[in-house]
């Protein structure tokens, strides 16, 4: 993803549903006249609990369900003009299982689009293998069938189904809901780059509101009844919860979650409690001074070997073995505040250990000068509106 | 003697693999009989059942079609069309249609309602033509159960078409209705062990079609 400084445009609006009412038969009022503007180009999360509309909302996008009352525009056009399967067409869809074809390969899974309009089997073929490339998938999985996948695997090629054809828009259904957390964080990251590559209209169906802020460049977060409550980017939706409905989905946490938003960029980061494993009993009593009460050991290459206190590795000498474990580091600039005083709590020392990106140790903040990084970043972000915290106008998150 | 031996003196005297009622000929027309039974029925319940498990409507119709199909006795009613219709094989087909139609119908409705609906509401939401989300995405699923209703209806055909020898046709029957007849049991034993192999081969078509036909990424997922 683009770090700071790289707002991702907002182009325009793609979709535009326009009081849009979904009635079932048995009496059902699913969605009531929702109204919600899809900005082109970016991904819209559709967020809440369970039954609150979100799939009769993206279902509605494609035809799948009917609207009762209210229309849905396309690029401007009302979707009811024109023939189903080629609006159909012109949107990947991706669900919760995946529903791959059992009795196709892999690859001939993802030509599946291609084939219905019209391409040579070759053609489709070396397109679909061009896919598995970019969502992740080995090419040697091209003549496997569904069954011999992980879940992890076969959504990979529920995507690159859906991207086959070159679609402008991509709706999802809770796309990554099946599988383990770490599988899905790989998922998340991996749409978020192949957002960045290609550019599509994604509309994200989730009830999982870490998903939604993580991948949302804006969370419509529903209500149970079909309403929408808030239609927001995630950064506003954490610093101005509409009301208490949303802040109650948002959870107890949402002012850790939002420190996400801010770059660990500003953090003082001191480098003079740091010796190397080799270092002389003068140099670390020269370095003990300071006002850290322990010092970070590296290896000879810059790389944190852990924790130790000043007047013990200067009697004893440095034992490595005999260190204070450092925690999960930081990434300096990179990483967010978020990130930096997780690094913080979890030491032992109360104290985060920034590296860079080769891992070499960039320096070490106390909790108390993240804390203050914290009020910095939340005061300027009042002093920009009020409504939006630091960089909100970039749309755009720190990793962590 | 045991029926060992009546099987051994059936099929090791050469007066019975000659002539109109020598064991090819026989056998060429009891295949005759029942493959254009089956295609008959499997022309009747494959479209239907396969339509009706697509739209997943008339499921409680079917049901009762087919009980009541299955509680016709083969044998009453051959007598029955005999009557009506006198000899030649139409009151042969119809009864042996009628005991195969159901088994068809039923597990093919059942085949397409059970296939996983969500590759289906995947390519229904991918642009696909509904015909085509039946053929290729559901029909292909589907198979190995359309096959083991398509063999059990293959297997009743072969065992009741010996019924056609009742109205002067030929087949298999043809050996144990003359023979009982002509209190001649090696004949008896020699027709029923033929169509007992049938069977069995019967069996060995349709594992070999269920090989052939069915996609490894299907056979091996259920
Ligand atoms: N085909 C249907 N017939 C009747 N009610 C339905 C149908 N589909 C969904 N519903 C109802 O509509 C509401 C919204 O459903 P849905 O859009 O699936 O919610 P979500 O995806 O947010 O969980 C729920 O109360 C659900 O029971
Ligand atoms: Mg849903």
């Amino acid at each position: 993803m683009g770090g700071y400084g790289q707002p991702r445009r907002v182009f325009g609006v793609l979709i535009r549903i326009d009081s849009v009412t979904k009635r079932y038969p048995d009496g059902t009022v699913a969605v009531d006249r929702l109204s919600l503007e899809i900005p082109d180009r970016s991904i819209t999360v559709l967020v809440g609990p369970s039954g609150c509309g979100k799939t009769t909302t993206l279902r509605m996008i494609n035809r799948m369900v009917e609207p009762s009352e209210g229309t849905i525009l396309l690029d401007g056009k009302d979707i009811q003009q024109q023939p189903v399967n080629t609006l159909r067409r012109s949107m990947g869809y991706v669900i919760q299982n995946a529903g791959l074809f059992q009795h196709r390969t892999i690859v001939d899974n993802i030509a599946t689009v291609p084939r219905m309009l019209g391409w040579g089997k070759d053609k489709a073929r070396s397109r679909a293998r061009e896919l598995m490339e970019r969502v992740g998938l080995d090419a040697s999985l091209a003549k496997r069938y569904p069954y011999q996948l992980s879940g992890g695997q076969q959504q990979r090629v529920g995507v690159a189904r859906a991207l086959a054809a070159d679609p402008p828009v991509l709706l999802m259904d809770e796309p990554f809901s099946a599988v383990d957390p770490v599988v899905r964080k790989g998922l998340q990251d991996e749409l978020l780059r192949i957002q960045d590559e290609l550019g599509k209209t994604i509309v994200f169906v989730t009830h999982d509101i870490d998903e939604a802020v993580k991948l949302g460049t804006m969370v419509a977060v529903m209500r149970t009844g079909g309403h929408l409550a808030q239609f927001a980017p995630p950064a506003e939706l954490l610093s101005h919860p509409a009301d208490e409905f949303v802040e109650d989905f948002l959870g107890a946490d949402r002012g850790i979650r939002r420190l996400s938003f801010f770059s660990s960029a500003g953090l003082d980061l001191l480098t003079a409690p740091i010796v190397a494993v080799d270092a002389t009993a003068e140099q670390i009593a020269a370095r003990g001074t300071g006002d850290a009460p322990y010092l970070l050991v590296t290896d000879r290459g810059g790389k944190p070997l852990g924790w130790g206190e000043p007047r013990e590795l200067a009697a004893d000498g440095i034992r490595p073995a005999e260190l204070l474990p450092y925690g999960r580091p930081f990434v300096a600039g990179t990483d967010s505040l978020r990130a930096a005083l997780d690094c913080a709590v979890l030491s032992p020392t109360g104290w985060a250990v920034a590296v860079d990106a080769e891992g070499r140790a960039a320096g070490v903040v106390s909790q108390q000068a993240i804390g203050e990084a914290i009020r910095g970043a939340h005061a300027e972000g009042r002093e920009n509106g009020g409504t939006t915290p630091a960089k909100s106008d970039t749309v755009t998150k720190v990793t962590g | 003697m045991n029926v060992l031996n009546f099987i051994n003196a059936f099929f090791s005297d050469s007066a019975h693999w000659k002539g109109y009622d020598g064991i090819p000929t026989r056998l060429w027309e009891h295949i005759w009989y029942s493959l254009l039974a089956l295609a008959i029925a499997a022309g009747i319940g494959l479209p239907i059942g396969l339509l009706t498990g697509h739209t997943g409507r008339g499921g409680n119709a079917l049901a009762m079609i087919a009980t009541a199909a299955r509680a016709l006795p083969s044998f009453g009613l051959l007598v029955l069309m005999f009557i009506g219709l006198g000899l030649g094989l139409l009151p042969v087909m119809i009864p042996l249609v009628i005991l195969a139609v159901p088994p068809i119908l039923v597990t093919t409705y059942e085949a397409v309602r059970s296939v996983d609906p969500s590759p289906v509401d995947a390519a229904r939401g991918m642009g696909m033509h509904e015909s085509r989300v039946l053929l290729q995405v559901e029909l292909p699923v589907a198979l190995p159960l359309i096959l083991s209703g398509l063999r059990s209806a293959a297997i009743q055909i072969v065992s009741t078409a010996t019924i056609a020898a009742y109205v002067s046709l030929g087949g298999l029957g043809r050996y144990i209705v003359d023979g009982l007849y002509q209190r001649d049991y090696e004949k008896v034993v020699g027709g029923a062990t033929l169509v007992a192999v049938m069977a069995l081969a019967t069996l060995g078509v349709f594992w070999i079609a269920n090989r052939v036909a069915v996609s490894p990424g299907v056979r091996r997922s259920n």
